[in-house]
């Protein structure tokens, strides 16, 4: 009853972010410089004619009246049509979104596989120079940008040793026959290894850009907590019961220490979706990034006002499953 | 030491020499061109919205579509679909012969009345043409066989040019009524060189050769264009092999893979770099204005900071537009330009003060060259304050006219006609001038309607004297814009920047 009552709070005060985050960013992207029609009009255009315009894409009403209408009519699951797509922008955006989300799925499973391997072996192998070398690679991935990562992936296996493709999400010759956006899923579930082999090539660079700044603070995390772990009396007394070493960092201690490095994660999925904007944009990856990057530059409003509120539902949603995930796993929030 | 992508590629120059080894095909061992573009492709209509009026990307619309009247690499008119047009002797009607046995993609016949509609589509306010303003010039279109003539509501010299310019493509009727935007949008049909196979917004487009085309069979039968926005990325897609040619990269870049075994050609284009001087204080003043002018050593920029891609101006006119007048020169004159200022008070110890604003990034070494400019300045007298803003913000004040005294920006014209660069540019009561004195916009006036040719070109070349004798705007640079391509293809540049797919071929 408890955990009913806690996520129906979630879910209140969720509405209550996203309606907020909906009217800032729709008074915002029309306060700051940068009409949508004057970057449109050629120089002969007269007032007339920019007039003519704004009319004819609704900005010639007061924003209050412009919020009314476009709210209106997400209300009713219409987001409105993008300026420069000429299409409706629930379409655009739910169609780059699988891209997107395949991509940062593919992200952090790299993050998590290279952080907690990561922080495992640098416990396991603790006081020793395998340790030190871990922890100097963290602290270099951690202070590179990931879109310096990406350009160095770039020019090592794009251009040094041509092995994985440098842009697009597959390529353009092959005949695809995908149903849903979710490429990469829908190739594995139709067993098809060629087509599961050509998309990978195509995500591995800019997954691992993404993945390696965020694998460091995982496996900082993880090994700090594991660290701390290791010297509470329960993993002692699993020592003297006779287990071995690899025993009780994995069964006794990881359990335990897992927790603050799964919220991070949770906290950084969010992050890492945000991130995808500069890198999709460096390896013309067809995501939701790149396309808020063309929406940026054209100053297509409802195409700005559509990403800017689906990345809103997908944060708060993150959020939401992070917190549901901590309750089930720790018996104390739990149980109350 | 600075770290940017720029310096990450140049650090890397010598370690990618060794990718040398991997440099694309031969022009003959390609069945499938491979083209990195620098801009992606939003909307298939080239008529209605942003994309429509974005010089960059016309060159796929180019693809896919003909336009009115042809328009040759060197900005010259030839017979496309039309093949013959002019006014009627008192200018009250316009006529334009339509080319037969042309096919749309979908194999229906082309007509007159596809121009006569694709004419009427765009005059009409309600479709959004950006250019409806032109269009609506001309009104009551009636075909006859295989010629369309309309009446001239308003008579515009430039009509003509119009039809080779922005927004000025032949859609086809019977399919667009059939299909509606939204099947256009998935499926266009056009006249051009190539046809849709396949099109991934935000990732590429596959085109295969229009083997009915007028203008005979494209040397490439199928050109993937992929959209890859990012300059360092296009570098790496040519370098590594996966593109065959691509544009638009720094001037550095190009001549290291010049150097490292890919083709490569530098075309000036139609897009000229300048500075806007506003009305205003200190700008009122003829001496700070012509100090400004004859301090800039317009070479030794392009020299230093492009690698000598770019063509020094003196107008707002470049060697391949209509009004193109070598003898107006505005040369660098350092001493000059103290003299001036000496003359109105101002000096080293005692410098005009005033702001100028800058794109950073949106041409190449935009923000550097007016650094550069500035400290020419400094030099004689001027103190300039540079303030950085987003191209958005350039449109949008120069729209209210509140720009800072000088503001740089680039112009694009690829028509080549005075009206479309000085006369929009200069105009005062169009929106999007910055200098707005009475006599320049009295000289201007009577040009706009001038219905004799020779007498119109003469009247725009005497306006851009008198410009440049007032230094009522400071021209800079025509842009060079650099192509490189796999050995064995051979890339004609096409001056309005545009870059062809059927245009290219095996060596």
């Amino acid at each position: 009853m408890r955990l009913l009552r806690a996520i129906l709070l979630r879910l209140a005060t969720s509405a209550v972010t996203l309606a907020g985050v909906a009217v800032i960013v729709f008074v915002v992207i029309r306060v700051v410089p940068g009409d949508p029609v004057s970057m449109m009009l050629p120089p002969g255009a007269t007032d007339d004619d920019i007039a003519r315009l704004r009319a004819f894409y609704g900005l010639d009403r007061s924003i209050p009246a412009q919020f009314l209408i476009w709210a209106g009519g997400v209300l009713q699951g219409d987001f409105g049509t993008s300026i420069t797509n000429r299409q409706p922008v629930l379409d655009l955006v739910l169609g780059r979104l699988p891209a997107t989300l395949e991509l940062s799925v593919l992200a952090l499973g790299l993050a998590v596989l290279m952080g907690g391997v990561a922080a495992l072996t640098g416990t396991r192998l603790r006081g020793t120079r395998t340790e030190a070398a871990i922890d100097v690679a963290n602290g270099m991935a951690l202070s590179v940008p990931d879109f310096l990562w990406g350009l160095v992936l770039v020019l090592l296996f794009g251009v040094i040793f041509p092995v994985f493709n440098i842009s697009g999400r597959v390529t353009p010759s092959l005949d695809l026959p995908f149903t849903t956006n979710f490429y990469l899923l829908e190739s594995i579930l139709r067993l098809r290894p060629d087509l599961v082999a050509d998309l990978l090539s195509h995500m591995i660079l800019p997954a691992l850009a993404l993945a390696i700044p965020l694998a460091a603070i995982i496996g900082q995390l993880l090994k700090q907590s594991l660290k701390e772990t290791m010297h509470l009396d329960y993993v002692t007394l699993a020592r003297t019961r006779g287990y071995g070493e690899n025993h009780v960092i994995l069964r006794e201690a990881l359990p335990n220490a897992i927790l603050p490095t799964l919220t991070l994660v949770g906290v950084q999925f969010t992050f890492l979706i945000g991130g995808t904007v500069i890198i999709e944009r460096l390896f013309s990856y067809e995501g939701l990034g790149n396309l808020a990057i063309d929406a940026v530059i054209n100053r297509d409003l409802p195409l700005i006002q559509g990403i800017v509120i689906l990345f809103a539902v997908i944060f708060t949603a993150v959020n939401l499953i992070v917190d549901l995930a901590c309750v089930a796993l720790n018996p104390r929030l739990r149980h109350g | 030491m600075q770290m940017n992508r720029r310096t990450i590629l140049k650090l890397s120059a010598a370690t990618a020499a060794l990718g040398a080894a991997g440099l694309p095909a031969l022009g003959e061992g390609i069945d499938e061109l491979v083209i990195a573009y620098n801009v992606n492709l939003p909307s298939w209509d080239p008529t209605v919205g942003a994309s429509a009026v974005n010089p960059t990307i016309q060159g796929i619309y180019q693809s896919v579509f003909d336009q009115f009247i042809l328009q040759q690499p060197d900005l010259k008119p030839a017979p496309g679909l039309i093949t013959e047009w002019g006014w009627n002797e008192d200018r009250t009607r316009v006529f334009l012969k339509v080319r037969e046995g042309v096919k749309w993609h979908d194999g229906s016949p082309f007509t007159a009345e596809d121009v006569a509609w694709s004419l009427a589509r765009a005059a009409d306010e309600k479709t959004g043409n950006p250019i409806q303003f032109i269009w609506s010039t001309l009104g009551n279109f009636q075909v006859e066989g295989n010629t369309v003539t309309a009446d001239v509501l308003r008579f515009e010299p430039t009509i003509f040019k119009w039809m080779y310019f922005l927004t000025g493509y032949v859609l086809p009727r019977a399919y667009y009524e059939k299909v509606g935007p939204e099947g256009f949008e998935a499926a266009p049909v056009g006249t051009g060189p190539y046809m849709v196979d396949k099109f991934e917004r935000n990732a590429f487009v596959r085109l295969k050769a229009n083997p009915d085309y007028w203008g005979g069979k494209p040397e490439f039968g199928t050109v993937t264009i992929k959209f890859v926005p990012d300059a360092a990325a296009r570098v790496a897609e040519v370098e590594s092999g996966n593109s065959h040619v691509t544009l638009e990269m720094p001037y550095e870049e190009y001549d290291r893979l010049k150097a490292a075994g890919l083709s490569g050609v530098a075309h000036p284009i139609s897009d000229i770099g300048m500075i806007f001087l506003n009305d205003v204080d200190p700008m009122l003043d003829p001496n700070v204005r012509k100090a400004a002018v004859a301090a800039i050593d317009k070479q030794a920029i392009i020299n230093r900071l492009l690698s000598g891609y770019g063509v020094a101006i003196d107008t707002l006119e470049t060697p391949e537009y209509d009004a193109y007048d070598p003898s107006i020169r505005t040369p660098y004159d350092e001493a000059k330009a103290r003299e001036l200022l000496a003359a109105s008070g101002y000096g080293p110890d005692n410098p005009v003060r005033f702001k100028i604003q800058t794109t950073k990034g949106f041409k190449p070494k935009d923000y550097e060259m007016i650094q550069a400019i500035v400290g020419l300045w400094r030099k004689v007298g001027i103190e300039a304050e540079i303030e950085v803003y987003e191209i958005a913000k350039h449109y949008e004040l120069r729209a209210a006219d509140t720009l800072a005294p000088a503001a740089f920006y680039n112009w694009g014209n690829s028509v080549g006609d005075p009206t479309t660069s000085t006369g929009f540019a200069m105009f005062g009561p169009s929106p999007h001038s910055v200098w707005d004195s009475e006599d320049l916009v009295n000289m201007i006036a009577p040009l706009w309607g001038e219905p004799d040719e020779a007498k119109r070109i003469a009247g725009w070349k005497a306006v851009d004297a008198y410009i440049a004798e007032n230094a009522y705007v400071i021209p800079l640079l025509q842009y060079v814009q650099p192509i490189l391509s796999a050995p064995g293809v051979v890339v004609t540049p096409h001056a309005s920047g545009a870059l062809l797919p059927h245009l290219m071929k095996r060596a």
